[in-house]
């Protein structure tokens, strides 16, 4: 294991070097790598204090209830923050004029969706929220 | 790999220093983080990864002769003739390519959470060789995030990136593979401890989890808050993830109302009329955005053939010649797909008219003008009884948007290989 690990790890580096030769002459290379490296930045240093900041944000917030909330606000807010990551072009109009070349159609559907989808995660969770908050109040009723 | 009580490695002194230099570091609390969570989604990756890189290679083959980029070295597939049967094989390769892809976006998500702790681990390196490692997670890191980024938006149509997308993914697919590699042998063994750590079936019965406990790990907080989800309810948040973005995407590949499902991405919807005729399903080029005049695709239009002679045809006198209908999909780089009912000429027939009955290769030529507007088609793909120049689709005229007067279809070529508006068409029978 002593020469396996190092052997291993200048193996991937070569791999590396050896595919960034294929664009080695592409006038792209520059761009490339910037978005390589900031890829890795927003996303380390962004993306994770962003959502790791707003969850204690959330964790401090929350009133003390009987049924927890937070995982009520975590669910339908991770699932706005995927869709909106994943979907970002079509949401804020960006690139417009490719889509239109390629499909024939303009992005204008794309953000009111968004909204609506958002908007239905968020009751969903709320309704779940009702329903548990329901029960544990008949459950300590009738006990 | 850098255990707390880990000797330096040479030279000693520059080691103990950078140990010493230690900055305020964040704290991460989860009580979630461990070996065994980590390890977890590292086994669903291993699985799904590999089935996403080699789709993707495929594609390269399924492209045919003048790949981009051209010169890859020795770092591609072994070359082969790409099948024509089953017809729908392009429509499963690059659909899975895409759709893990996306599918698995909230997994790499969620191990890049788990494995946060990591990046704040001081000393960041004790010897070189805990350097290099460093060195190549930045490849393994920077590769993924760069290949979900470039696919996801290039998918969407938005090139944003202002570089050759092409390129850019193929080489970042590789730099990946080779880091990927790099990491399994390094980690296997130790994430088949973490999964030998606690049993998943335990797990998925225990409604609340305290944190995981290996003291030996960098995952485990050592002051971790109380638990505010159960380690099963953080695993059905990341596979409802997964879910979400599948119903999202799936449709895409679906013909009929299902279509709809796919809300958030361009192949959701058809064109523009959305009229549900016979031309009504997705364009991936424009009549207008080819450039084309109008008039070339007029009365003055003729297909032209070369091989042994040259001939050349109106369109009533291709429509004249032995019509063959055949259901095949449309199946494009970006992962979607649409099966439509072609009918037209036999390529194999034409290559007959033009006096080169068993041709080696045909090159097809587009009215259009650019990068896309030539495909050379191979041997079989030219004698394959369904592969044809299409004239009319569902029963009607291709709309120009489709490729009006003609254009090929051929079983298992990706769509950007089914050349539109043609005008010329070559025969070879020699390379």
């Amino acid at each position: 294991m002593r020469l396996v690990r190092p052997a291993v790890l200048l193996l991937c580096l070569a791999v590396a070097g050896y595919a960034a030769t294929i664009v080695l002459d592409d006038p792209g290379l520059p761009r490339m790598l910037v978005w390589f490296l900031a890829a890795v930045v927003l996303h380390d240093g962004g993306l994770v204090p962003l959502y790791s900041g707003a969850d204690r944000a959330l964790l401090a917030l929350a009133p003390r209830t009987r049924v927890p909330l937070v995982n009520h606000v975590r669910v339908p807010a991770l699932g706005a923050g995927l869709t909106l990551l994943l979907f970002l072009p079509g949401i804020i109009g960006q690139g417009g004029d490719a889509h239109l070349g390629a499909t024939g159609l303009d992005q204008q559907p794309y953000l009111g969706r968004w909204l609506l989808l958002v908007a239905a995660m968020a009751a969903v969770s709320a309704a779940v929220y009702a329903v548990r908050l329901l029960r544990a109040r008949s459950a300590v009723t009738t006990r | 790999m850098t255990r707390p009580d880990a000797g330096y490695g040479r030279p000693a002194r520059l080691w103990r220093a950078l140990d010493r230099a230690r900055p305020p570091l964040p704290r991460f609390r989860s009580p979630l983080r461990g070996p065994w969570l980590t390890s977890l989604l590292g086994l669903v990756l291993l699985v799904g990864l590999p089935i996403v890189v080699v789709t993707g290679l495929l594609d390269r083959v399924a492209y045919g002769a003048a790949p981009i980029p051209a010169d890859v070295g020795f770092l591609q597939l072994p070359p082969f003739d790409w099948p024509t049967s089953p017809a729908w094989l392009f429509r499963l390769t690059q659909g899975t390519h895409v759709l893990l892809g996306l599918v698995l976006v909230p997994i790499v998500l969620a191990k890049l959470w788990s494995v946060a702790p990591k990046l704040v681990v001081w000393p960041p390196a004790r010897s070189v060789t805990d350097a290099l490692e460093r060195a190549t997670v930045l490849l393994l890191v920077g590769s993924i995030l760069f290949e979900v980024v470039t696919g996801v938006l290039n998918i969407q149509y938005d090139y944003v990136f202002g570089f050759g997308f092409y390129a850019a993914h193929y080489v970042g697919a590789w730099v990946f593979t080779g880091a990927l590699v790099a990491h399994v042998v390094l980690k296997l063994p130790l994430m088949v401890r973490g999964l030998r750590s606690r049993s998943l079936r335990a797990e998925l019965r225990t409604p609340t989890s305290g944190s995981e406990d290996d003291p030996d790990s960098d995952l485990v907080a050592t002051d971790p808050r109380p638990a505010t989800i159960s380690r099963r309810g953080a695993l059905a948040l990341i596979g409802g993830g997964s879910l979400l973005v599948a119903g999202l995407s799936v449709g895409q590949v679906l013909d009929g109302p299902l279509r709809g499902t796919a809300l958030l991405l361009p192949r959701g919807r058809t064109t523009a009329a959305a009229d549900g005729g016979p031309n009504d399903f997705p364009v991936n080029r424009t009549f207008v955005a080819s450039g084309i005049d109008p008039a070339a695709t007029g009365s003055a239009w003729r297909l032209e053939l070369s091989g042994a002679g040259a001939v050349r045809l109106d369109r009533a006198a291709l429509a004249a010649l032995a019509q063959h209908t055949v259901a095949l999909p449309i199946a494009c780089v970006e992962g979607w797909s649409t099966e439509q009912s072609w009918t037209g000429v036999r390529l194999r027939d034409l290559a007959a008219l033009a006096g080169v009955p068993e041709p080696v290769a045909a090159v097809v030529g587009s009215i259009e003008q650019g990068p896309f507007a030539r495909a050379e088609l191979h041997a079989g793909q030219v004698l394959h009884p369904d592969s044809l120049l299409a004239l009319r689709v569902n029963g009607a005229d291709l709309s120009p948007d489709h490729g009006f007067p003609a254009r090929v279809v051929v079983p298992a070529l990706p769509g950007v290989r089914c050349t539109k508006w043609v005008r010329t068409i070559e025969f070879r029978s020699v390379r």
